[in-house]
């Protein structure tokens, strides 16, 4: 039994002192080894009687155990020590600037559209759409433009030379001057009862600081049986309220003219202006935001369809306007500009699209 | 349209205040544009009393003046040589803004004296040239009584927008009567009586052009003098803008602008023989009273006379015969002239005219007999001496047919519009807007030519209730799940816009339109742009032909950029691109470009910094597709792209015989010729082109996820130069379509080792069991067959 207590105190110093892996590995070789100092004692347990080989045969196990623990132990210790050591000298420059990522943005007047849809469609409202070059019936005549009225001329209207292939009015080429021409197309094809809105193109010929050859439009229809200027009124205050995110947002609507409408109104809200700012909501000015009205009868029989038996509302506004009061953007003409920092600081998100949900 | 209020008050009898009349305005769609009060800038003038005037010690022609102004006493150097003890006059205090001068008053020493505030002459306060000395009040006018008072300055001036539908309301008397229709007071009669004439009138009138003159009435009235007409007419005309001239032109301006029946003035001593009105011809000039000369064209319709062209009928009068103060006898004409001709000449002469302006719209054709009238007691009473004679009315032509009944039902305006208003205040409210009720049959009066049917009564009986009556109601969806509201069109638009910008490209909205040129380098082979989509009247030169494609706009885009100090753009457009006129023709692409580099310099080495190249571009490509649903995995890629990219470096996608997207880099020679100096490559996907994918719903298929390890297997051919990989890997995907799960390209190499002329392609070919695992075998035989459909298909021999 003294030569297992001996060994044992040998046997826990010599692993104690190791201080490395390599020392600690020929430590454990000494121990526990096959012709280690264990073994060799072990070996020694057949020259004993049955009563001592018991004990000193139990000590030697327990022994062995315990050498075969320390050694775990210290050989983790010592891998804790040299990772450490490693890591110490893997230290970098965590300052140094990440890898560049191009990040894009989506258009103020794309995001603008995807709004009013998403507005429109939660009133039941579906796109449709139109082509860009319209000829003079479907921008003029079905819209109930007389020939000649000051109305026409008012548009500016930019045109192409005429299509040798047509004949009369669907041959005199045109671009149109506004989205009101796929209500024509739409009730056409569609019939009644409608309810659509249109966005896109425009063009009329004029450029000043409020005023581009190009910009966009959105129009709205809803024909049916019994629409009537309470729909109107109660769609579109709903409209502006929800676009803007204002809830008592005050609305106006005043008596207008349009050809394409009888009644007209153009509306207006609420704003006030201070310091040359402009707010949207409650205030001591009115704004003026879109132009709609009861479909003219004339434009209704123009689509092929009884005005006796169906009526409805038509309403458009511009998208650059509306886009411009929302998000605060000054000048119109900055929008076809494509100034890689106007659209970094104006433009959208591609992950954060508009919905009705988490607000527009 | 302007007017005052104490004009408006001439028609209309009214305890309304300004602001309740404003507001109506705008209420029954006379648009409030503003309201102006003349007398605001003369607000700090008051009367005030000259205590004593004394000769200035170092300044013979000033004087120094203390003035009691009613609230204090104050000392003013004055230099006007009627100042003097005891009198009264206008002065204007420190701070005070002289209209006349442009200066704001401030407190000084003149030549040693102290002055505060001065007195004023007429011409200081813009009223007239009168500058010989300060304003002299009457003795007896209190101190501290306003100028605006004195002056009658107190009358707000309305300004009103038109909608081209009113011509009614192009006169004052127009807007009282749709005001008093409101409730807003009553409308005073008009006198309408006629003056007895005279005699026959030695001048006659014939029209010859009866289309465009349907009606022409005209009076002599010998003996009158053509002197300054009244101050009231002269005020209320400066109030709105018009220069009084002489009383016989301002008569006729303020009848325009009264009563919306413009007039025209002839000398009758400058007129050669008869009137003639008839139609103009192409090479007619006459010098018009604008001070222009005018050609004319043919068709338009002229007033003649022996000596040739008077004037532009509805537009504009001549200078050949207009009434001069020295003119004794006039002839006046008051005549109706059809909206569509004057409007057409006036567009085509560029004459905007407050004549024009309103027989453009349309004036009433039964009036013009009440014109003639109003203007000969005007003229009478305004330039009338003990010898003035009016003639008899020389009539010409007939009145154009206005009148029309609407069959109307009552219960037609709650439909239309929503309000319930009793038949009874229908019936009042358009009888109150001149209106003919019988039953249901309804007639318009003679100046409401814009009133065609019973939607339009409808609009005449809520708009005089007012807009703001209606009750408002939501409109809902119908279906509590709605389904899309895009059509399938828009949301490929929009998704290949979101797959784009999350691509790092920036979305652009540029016009649809370029310059000829420009659409000529990406449009047809031909180089030459299509006439059929030149504008015939473009906005500039730079923007004259629909556009064939996006991608030179967005170059440009990005050179103006690159300028900017921005080298490195991604940009993008989804929008339309027109290779026909037709309303099928418009195609929706999306294109982008990549200028330059991929980043800027970094740290880390040349990757970040590399130049972007057709891959990018294909990426794009793609990613755009694969957004847009199209079926990426099959697509073909060939060596088709438009002449606008690098022949070699450049190329198609391609779904059968369909070209779905194309992508490379710019052709230089067009970078050249549009000044780029850097590399720019591109794409345009044809979302149109995409087939539209059945709707299955939105469940998925199940996942058939292979419960067997896969097999990786590389492969590397020597094949010949031109072999593109793409032949390669579908090849070898060919080979066992049901087991190649995926096969990647890994390496391309040329040079030491690999013959000239050839080049080695390594790919890694993914093979997933199905069914069991694979055994040795059957990957061996697989792998042979792999390399023989390559071999027998590229001519490619595995590389040793």
């Amino acid at each position: 039994m003294t030569d297992v207590n001996a060994l044992k105190t040998e046997l826990t110093s010599m692993v104690e002192a190791a201080n490395d892996l390599t020392t600690l590995e020929s430590a454990r070789v000494q121990a526990l080894g096959k012709k280690g100092k264990i073994t060799a004692l072990m070996k020694t347990l057949g020259g004993m009687d049955p009563e001592e080989r018991k004990t000193t045969g139990a000590a030697l196990n327990v022994l062995k155990d315990e050498i075969a623990e320390l050694i775990a132990s210290q050989e983790r210790a010592l891998k804790k020590q040299d990772l450490a050591q490693r890591l110490a000298t893997e230290s970098i420059d965590v300052s140094l600037p990440i890898r560049p990522e191009a990040k894009g943005k989506i258009h103020p007047i794309s995001h603008t559209m995807e709004e009013l849809v998403s507005i429109f469609a939660s009133m039941g409202f579906k796109v449709a759409e139109g082509p860009d070059i319209e000829d003079d019936w479907h921008n003029f005549t079905a819209l109930n433009f007389l020939p000649g009225h000051p109305a026409r001329e008012m548009h500016d209207t930019f045109y192409l030379p005429d299509d040798p292939e047509e004949q009369g009015e669907a041959a005199k080429k045109l671009l149109r001057t506004h989205t009101s021409t796929v209500q024509i197309r739409a009730m056409q094809d569609k019939g009644a009862p409608i309810k659509i809105i249109v966005m896109g193109r425009t063009y009329r010929s004029d450029y000043d600081i409020t005023h581009t050859p190009m910009f966009h439009q959105c129009e709205g229809l809803y024909i049916d049986k019994n629409v009537h200027m309470g729909h109107l009124k109660g769609c579109l205050m709903d409209f502006v309220r929800a676009y803007f995110e204002v809830d008592d947002l005050p609305v106006q609507f005043r008596p207008s003219f349009f050809p394409f409408t009888e009644p007209s109104a153009e509306m207006d809200i609420g704003c006030s202006r201070k310091d040359g700012g402009l707010k949207i909501g409650a205030g001591d000015d009115w704004l003026e935001i879109l132009g709609c009205g009861m479909v003219h009868p004339n434009v209704i029989k123009n689509c092929g369809l009884d005005p006796d038996e169906y009526q409805g509302f038509a309403f458009g506004m511009g998208i650059e306007r509306i886009a411009m009061l929302k998000y605060g953007i000054p000048d119109l003409r900055t929008f076809f500009e494509s100034d890689v920092r106007w659209l970094q600081h104006y433009g959208f998100d591609p992950l954060d699209r508009p919905n009705r949900a988490t607000g527009s | 349209m302007k007017f005052t209020l104490n004009w408006l008050k001439e028609h209309l009898d009214t305890t309304a205040s300004l602001n309740e009349i404003t507001d109506k305005l705008t209420a029954l769609g006379l648009e409030l544009e503003g309201v102006e009060d003349p007398g605001e800038v003369y607000a700090p003038f008051k009367a005030a009393h000259v205590v004593s005037a004394e000769k200035h010690p170092d300044a013979d022609r000033l004087r120094v003046c203390i003035v009691d102004t009613g609230s204090e006493k104050i000392q003013v150097v004055c230099g006007a040589p009627n100042a003097k003890k005891g009198m009264k006059g206008i002065f204007a205090p420190n701070g005070a803004y002289i209209p006349g001068t442009e200066i704001t008053l401030k407190k000084g020493k003149i030549r040693g004296q102290d002055s505060n505030g001065m007195l004023v002459s007429e011409r200081e306060m813009g009223l007239s040239n009168e500058h010989d000395g300060i304003i002299e009040l009457p003795e007896d006018t209190a101190i501290g009584t306003p100028f605006t008072e004195l002056y009658n300055l107190d009358d707000p001036v309305i300004d009103i927008a038109l909608t081209p539908d009113r011509a009614d309301c192009a006169g004052v008397r127009g807007i009282a009567r749709d005001l008093a229709a409101a409730g807003m007071g009553t409308l005073k009669p008009l006198d309408t009586t006629a003056v007895k004439g005279k005699g026959k009138s030695p001048i006659g009138v014939t029209i010859k052009s009866t289309e465009q003159c349907p009606l022409f009435f005209g009076r002599l009235i010998k003996n009158i003098k053509n002197e300054q007409s009244p101050a009231w007419m002269q005020s209320r005309l400066k109030a709105i803008g018009l220069r009084p001239i002489s009383a016989l032109v301002d008569i006729t301006n303020y009848v325009t602008h009264d009563l919306c029946r413009p007039l025209h003035v002839y000398d009758a001593d400058l007129l050669k023989g008869d009137i003639t009105v008839r139609l103009s011809k192409k090479g007619e000039s006459f010098e018009a009273l604008d001070d222009k000369t005018y050609n004319l064209n043919d068709g338009m319709t002229a007033i003649t006379d022996d000596s040739g062209l008077l004037g532009l009928g509805g537009i504009v009068g001549g200078v050949s015969s207009s009434a001069t103060e020295t003119t004794k006898n006039v002839f006046v004409e008051s005549a109706y002239f059809d909206p569509y001709a004057t409007a057409k000449t006036g567009r085509a002469l560029q004459i905007d005219s407050d004549a024009r302006y309103r027989f453009d719209r349309g004036v009433d054709p039964e009036f013009t007999m009440t014109g003639i009238e109003i203007a000969t007691k005007l003229i009478m009473e305004i330039c009338g001496t003990d010898k003035t004679e009016p003639m008899d009315v020389v009539k010409t032509g007939n009145v154009p047919d206005w009148k029309h009944d609407i069959e109307f039902d009552y219960a037609y305006t709650k439909k239309l519009s929503g309000m319930d208003v009793p038949d009874k205040q229908q019936i009042e409210i358009l009888e109150n807007l001149g209106f003919a009720v019988k039953g249901n049959k309804i007639t318009p009066p003679s100046w409401r030519g814009d009133v065609e049917g019973k939607a339009d009564l409808v609009e005449e009986v809520i708009r005089v209730i007012g807009y703001d009556k209606i009750e408002a109601i939501s409109v809902r969806s119908d279906n509590a799940i709605a389904d899309s509201a895009e059509t399938p069109h828009l949301t490929s638009v929009r998704l290949s816009r979101n797959a784009l910008a999350a691509r790092g490209l920036s979305e652009c909205v540029t016009w649809s339109f370029m310059s000829k040129s420009l659409a000529a380098a990406f449009g047809q082979n031909d180089n030459k742009a299509d006439a059929a989509l030149t504008l015939t009247n473009p906005i500039s030169s730079d923007l004259d032909q629909m556009r064939p494609s996006i991608l030179p706009n967005l170059m440009m885009a990005a050179s103006m950029n690159v300028d900017k100090g921005n080298g490195e753009s991604k940009l993008f457009e989804v929008g339309p691109v027109f290779p026909s006129v037709k309303s099928d023709g418009q195609i929706t692409t999306a294109a982008g470009i990549r200028f330059g580099n991929l980043g800027p310099r970094h740290w880390e080495g040349a990757n970040a910094h590399r130049k972007n190249d057709i891959y990018d571009a294909k990426a794009d490509a793609i990613a755009t597709l694969e957004a847009a649903n199209a079926p990426t995995a099959s697509l073909q890629t060939a060596h088709e792209a438009s002449d606008y990219f690098h022949p070699g470096r450049s190329g198609v996608l391609k779904m059968g015989n369909k070209a779905l997207a194309q992508f490379g880099e710019i052709h230089p020679a067009i970078l050249d010729e549009m000044g780029i100096k850097t590399n720019v490559v591109g794409f345009e996907v044809f979302l149109d082109n995409i087939p539209t994918k059945k709707s299955k719903g939105p469940s998925r298929p199940l996942l058939q996820a292979s419960q067997f390890q896969p097999v990786a297997r590389d492969f590397a051919f020597i094949v010949d130069e031109n072999v593109e990989a793409e032949t390669v890997v579908r090849a070898a995907k060919g080979a066992e379509r049901n087991l190649i799960s995926d096969i990647s390209v890994f390496d391309i190499y040329q040079g030491k080792g690999v013959e000239d002329g050839k080049k080695s392609i390594a790919i890694n070919v993914m093979i997933q069991p199905v069914k069991q695992t694979l055994t040795d075998q059957e990957i061996e035989g697989l792998c042979k067959s792999i390399v023989d459909a390559v071999s027998s298909k590229t001519g490619a021999a595995l590389r040793g």
